[in-house]
């Protein structure tokens, strides 16, 4: 336990420039593979590996390869989905942040492997600070010759930009990144066809997540079985945890899929416990979309075995008594959090980050919000309590891309789980409405 | 050849055909409603979530059911694919939300609307609805604002199709209207208000399936089924000039295009057609239309009404929800 791939080198000074990088053993998964392996041992190796997408569907990422259209003439692209903008997870940024070389690295592996010529990164529109850090990265890795034409001596050539985004949560969809990327509204796509068959600029696409591509390097290096052998069955590798919310080390941890999660909660070389010694009410462990938990189903599964930091363990039970591992925003609420306030809060951001495209996303998001901010300031009534699981689960399963069901969960999940909070909203609204949050609080409570 | 089966009933269509369009083919009960997807305008479609079938059988290859509910008008039928429409309750319940998320933000001011009558949203909230409603929050609010000197903007109404901006992109060809913000908020609207300067813009109102477009030279002049459409046509030299007049005695109040069964525009026509020519000497008047949309307005005698749809499920319904609560 404890082995990391992404992370062993973020703490060496000015890691960041390639010169320092190159000194730990960077890059050298690129000459391996330009010089000894052919594209598609590249990709059996990833196969063989078992990485699975990191941004949240957790899609293998060798599959996902091999539907890329190699058939049709028309170039191909590789997209970075660096456009992290779900609340809770911060680990992509992290890593571009730390080791932006190590993201670079994987892309060029990557494109060989898919015989891609043009690959960018797209950066959310509030990540302009890593704008200066990636440029930077990009230039020094030109300069070097492991971007550009005929990068190594071989016949491989690749050209790399960083384009930012203006902003919108939406924009992590993939479909909705390319249409943003093209220049266009953000609007995700109508799926099929797949950004495999027809992509950015109709070309056959494939867009991986930020930690996806920084795995890819390892892999190359050491081999897909290496790899494999890290974590527990079909979740292999780590995973990026982004930590947060009342726990006494909120931060970004490089875990071996496997471990359990009340070790990572308790422990203190990972979150250290619940702040000022609290009583842990409820875990969303994968960022702000996937279902919210009470405790006793976080730490144990409904067969009483413990639960682990694997995508099958979490996700076991179904939505009835399990969640996902999603992106790894892993958000802890101590017995003093309002769950109610936090579905609102939540909602509201579905209801402002929808695109508008399609009706049940568009109308049932404000629709739960309004009813939530109406719950939560003590005007709601206990029809409403019932009305929100009907609207979520009309949402759910009838959108044109997965922010509908994003939407949905948690608002679902929180009645399903914490169902006497909202009845409490609802019996005593005198109460609710004095209860100070936040900064409010701390401010009337300084003296 | 593929071969498809909807609601029991099996036919053979082309390759790339979606399942709407096959559908569409066979006609009568097993036709999803569309609000957004129009088949004269590419790359429209699976906004509204109106068309939603469950897809029991994937294909002949692979007879696994699809795990969502899939918008018709944007998938293609596999070989051996089964369709359920109507014949599924899951369908009929996510219809009947559809419906319902719609209807949250719209004013329902039909009384004072000019596409009453003649309104998709009308027929969809009657065949698929609910009498009652559980929206209690306020509904979103704009002004109403010219969209040129032809066109006016009712943005309340509007259910956000995207249909007026693929007309104003393809048959304009240049980008002069679209959509603003995003969310619940959005709206639509012409680049930075100019208005639509452009010689086909009027079909816009056309392809508007509810009142939010509406035609400036006929606002409140007449309800629609107070008219008689007459299909008429005159020697246009920018369009075909094939149109419906629509009249009362002998006077035209307004000009349409012809639509189809499908409430489809069957050719677009230009602004002179539309907005100019009122006058009965104007046209040649060619006789009464057959209308074939089930809608208010197909109670009078132009129509032959093969099931009675309009009235006989409304009152049904009524007094089934009447009952139910």
């Amino acid at each position: 336990m404890g082995r990391k791939i992404l992370l062993e080198n973020s703490d060496i000074p000015n890691i960041k420039s390639f010169d320092v990088f190159r000194a730990h053993g960077g890059y050298v998964s690129v000459e391996k593979a330009l010089k000894t392996m052919a594209p598609d041992e590249i990709i059996e190796e990833v196969k063989k590996s078992g990485l699975r997408g990191r941004g949240g569907a957790a899609f293998p990422t060798g599959l996902k390869w091999t539907f890329l259209d190699r058939k049709s003439n028309k170039p191909r692209y590789l997209v970075c989905n660096g456009d992290e903008s779900e609340p809770g997870t911060f680990k992509d940024r992290y890593l571009m942040e730390k080791l932006p070389h190590l993201l670079i690295e994987g892309m060029i592996c990557s494109s060989f492997a898919l015989g891609v010529n043009t690959a960018y990164i797209y950066i959310r529109g509030e990540f302009k600070y890593l704008l200066g850090i990636l440029n930077q990265a990009i230039n020094e890795a030109y300069k070097n010759g492991f971007l550009g034409k005929n990068i190594l001596g071989t016949n491989f050539s690749l050209d790399m930009y960083v384009h930012p985004g203006a902003g919108a949560y939406i924009c992590g969809e993939e479909t909705a990144l390319l249409e943003s990327l093209e220049g266009k509204r953000g609007n995700p796509r109508i799926k099929p066809p797949f950004p495999a068959v027809v992509g950015l600029y109709d070309c056959p696409t494939v867009v991986n997540n930020v930690e996806t591509l920084a795995n890819v390097g390892y892999i190359v290096n050491f081999g897909g079985d290496a790899y494999a052998s890290i974590g527990l069955g079909k979740s292999t590798g780590t995973k990026l945890i982004s930590a947060c919310g009342k726990i006494n080390n909120p931060g970004v941890y490089e875990i071996e899929l496997g471990m359990s999660v009340e070790d990572f909660i308790y422990k203190e070389e990972f979150c250290g416990g619940i702040k000022d010694n609290l009583e842990l009410k409820a875990v969303v462990p994968g960022g702000s979309s996937v279902p919210i938990v009470p405790k006793k189903i976080i730490l144990f599964t409904a067969s009483g075995e413990k639960r682990l930091m694997t995508y099958e363990s979490l996700a076991e039970g179904g939505f009835e008594s399990g969640t996902m591992l999603g992106s790894g925003g892993f958000i802890v609420y101590d017995q003093n959090a309002c769950i109610v306030r936090n579905t609102w809060n939540f909602s509201r951001f579905y209801h402002h980050e929808s695109c508008g495209q399609c009706s049940p996303c568009r109308e049932g998001t404000g629709w739960m919000e309004k009813i939530l901010w109406r719950i939560e300031h003590g005007f709601g009534n206990m029809k409403d309590i019932d009305l929100l699981v009907s609207i979520a689960d009309k949402i759910e399963g009838n959108t044109i891309c997965p922010l509908g069901d994003a939407a949905a969960w948690p608002v679902a999940s929180a009645i399903r789980h914490f169902r006497e909070d909202f009845i409490f909203h609802v019996q005593y609204p005198e109460i609710i409405k004095n209860i100070k949050h936040g900064a409010l609080y701390k401010y009337e409570n300084q003296d | 050849m593929l071969k498809l089966t909807i609601d029991h009933q099996t036919i053979e269509v082309a390759e790339g055909t979606t399942i709407l369009q096959a559908a569409r083919k066979i006609g009568g009960s097993v036709v999803p409603p569309a609000m957004c997807w129009y088949s004269k305008l590419e790359g429209s479609g699976g906004k509204c979530r109106t068309c939603l079938v469950k897809v029991s059988e994937g294909s002949a290859k692979d007879p696994r059911p699809l795990p969502k509910l899939v918008a018709s008008c944007r998938t293609p039928v596999i070989d051996g694919m089964v369709v359920q429409n109507k014949t599924s309750p899951e369908v009929l319940e996510a219809r009947k939300a559809i419906v319902e998320f719609l209807l949250i933000n719209h004013p329902l001011d039909c009384p004072v609307c000019d596409q009453a009558g003649e309104c998709d949203l009308q027929d969809l909230s009657y065949d698929n609805g609910k009498v009652s409603c559980r929206y209690q929050e306020s509904r979103r609010e704009f002004d109403v604002i010219d969209i040129g000197n032809l066109i006016k903007l009712h943005m309340n109404r509007c259910i956000l199709c995207y249909r007026c901006v693929y007309v104003a992109d393809q048959i304009s060809g240049k980008r002069i209207h679209g959509i603003l913000y995003r969310g619940d908020v959005s709206e639509i609207s012409t680049y930075i208000k100019n208005s639509i300067d452009h010689n086909f813009s009027g079909n816009v109102i056309d392809v508007c399936p509810v009142g939010a477009l509406t035609d400036k030279t006929f606002r409140f002049k007449n309800r629609v089924w107070f008219l008689k459409p007459m299909t008429a046509h005159r020697d246009c030299p920018t369009c075909s000039g094939k149109v419906i007049a629509w009249m009362r005695g002998s006077e035209i109040y307004r000009i349409t295009g012809r639509k189809d069964e499908f409430g489809e525009v069957e050719e677009f026509i230009c602004n002179e057609c539309r907005f100019e020519k009122k006058n009965i000497n104007d046209w040649i008047v060619e006789g009464p239309t057959t209308l074939k949309r089930h809608s208010v307005i197909s109670q009078n005698h132009y129509k032959e009404i093969k099931t009675p749809s309009v009235i006989n499920p409304l009152e049904e319904k009524m007094e089934t929800q009447t009952n139910d609560e």
